[in-house]
């Protein structure tokens, strides 16, 4: 037996479409999460007791229940309830809020974590509730969510992969699909497990960037 | 849906279960030798257990288990899917935990350290009996969590053919045409699952004794 990586790199304009696809619905899949999660988590900060326990349940479930069948639910399920979506927003709209239940729970964590004076403060000063979520909250609480937010980042850079079940022709369908077509499975999927772990080296070098970036604005230990 | 479909999930969960269990004890300790290997101060070791942690948590477990199930039969390992799951959930687990057991190995108190070496402790003895237990206790909280990741995780060993929940979901789904149903149920028994873990953890947490004071 013998390994052959050259029949996998002789279809390299394949594996770079697949590629730039994974890229494509991981950069807008987490841009999306990110956004949902953090108007969830507004709304249940300024929404009431009621829509704050009302967006519990949705978020509990989604984080207790595999991403695949979350996946599978909606791409097979969702036609039967006049939700018909092709593979690629099918992929998007559930990695999406995959992820915003997550990040709800980051920027949850990131409002409580703002001490109440501040916010105080600034509402004696006359300032409007956007102004103090856009001037208070997020510059202080950035430094916090980074971390969390980089971490779930990869999470959904990794979970991009089980699109290819429902055939989203990112990285993992088209190395598979390669694979099987060259015999040369194994070295396909070598090569994609490299391009992963570079994706995900280079986000969490990237995260760290950030954060050195914004440690000015550290709170002060009171 | 009938009863007897949700059944048949049922008794497909308990394949989850069992693999998830399974997975999560020999990732235990797998992630112990890792951890073993990274305290031992032998360069090799340290790389070895380096990248162990940073290739299996950086790629995706849908492609390690792809990988496995297709190198097997390459290098004439034929093995039935139920080990090629366990081999291949343990396996990443065994990165997670071991990242998360470095905070514990972190957080033992130095002078139990110290104070076990002056008693003539061995550093296997140290390590076996003062450290492991140590950070096993501090990073409990993580290993509950790790776990409530696994069984979502081991949806994904249905792809290398293994008969667990969603497997079980597909298989009924392509012979009844109810996917909503099918695989709502099999959401549901997921997070009942988890439900039960997460709240078995927490006592469990506040069962054991704390690591007093450092």
């Amino acid at each position: 037996m013998g390994f052959d990586f050259d029949v996998i790199l002789s279809k390299q304009d394949q594996l770079i479409s697949g590629i730039a696809m994974t890229i494509f619905v991981w950069v807008v899949g987490t841009l999306l999460a990110a956004l949902i999660g953090f108007i969830v988590a507004t709304a249940r900060r300024y929404g009431g007791v009621l829509v704050d326990k009302a967006l519990t349940v949705p978020i509990e479930v989604i984080r207790g229940t595999p991403f695949l069948v979350q996946l599978f639910l909606l791409y097979f399920g969702g036609p039967y309830i006049g939700l018909s979506l092709d593979a690629l927003p099918a992929g998007l709209l559930a990695l999406s809020v995959y992820g915003a239940a997550y990040f709800a729970e980051i920027f949850r964590a990131g409002y409580q974590s703002v001490p109440p004076g501040h916010v105080e403060a600034a509402e004696c000063l006359g300032f409007t509730r956007i102004q103090i979520i856009r001037n208070i909250l997020l510059p202080e609480m950035a430094l916090l969510v980074i971390p969390p937010s980089v971490n779930m980042a990869i999470i959904l850079l990794k979970e991009t992969a089980l699109l290819s079940l429902i055939t989203v022709p990112e990285m993992t369908m088209t190395a598979s699909a390669i694979g099987s077509q060259e015999y040369a499975f194994v070295e396909a999927m070598v090569l994609i497990a490299l391009v992963y772990w570079v994706l995900v080296e280079l986000a969490g070098l990237l995260g760290r960037f950030a954060e050195k970036k914004l440690s000015r604005y550290r709170l002060a230990k009171a | 849906m009938s009863w007897k479909l949700f059944n048949l999930l049922l008794e497909a969960s308990l394949m989850t279960i069992f693999v998830s269990t399974i997975s999560i004890l020999i990732g235990l300790v797998l992630a112990i030798l890792l951890s073993a290997a990274n305290l031992s101060g032998i360069r090799p070791l340290q790389w070895f257990s380096k990248f162990f942690i940073s290739f299996f948590r950086g790629t995706p477990l849908l492609v390690q288990l792809l990988l496995l199930y297709n190198l097997l039969p390459v290098i004439g390992v034929q093995i039935p899917s139920l080990v090629t799951a366990i081999i291949g959930l343990s396996i990443c687990t065994a990165a997670y935990q071991a990242e998360n057991l470095r905070g514990g190995f972190e957080g033992v108190p130095t002078g139990l350290v110290e104070s076990a070496d002056m008693a003539g402790f061995t550093p296997v003895q140290t390590f076996f009996h003062i450290r492991v237990p140590i950070a096993l206790r501090l990073t409990l909280p993580a290993l509950i969590n790790e776990a409530i990741l696994i069984l979502k995780a081991s949806s994904l060993v249905s792809v290398v053919g293994l008969i667990e929940l969603t497997r079980m979901a597909q298989n009924l789904v392509a012979s009844t045409f109810m996917p909503l149903e099918i695989y709502a149920s099999a959401g549901l028994i997921y997070l009942v699952i988890n439900l039960v873990v997460a709240t078995a953890g927490r006592q469990l947490e506040r069962r054991l004794p704390g690591v007093g004071s450092k």
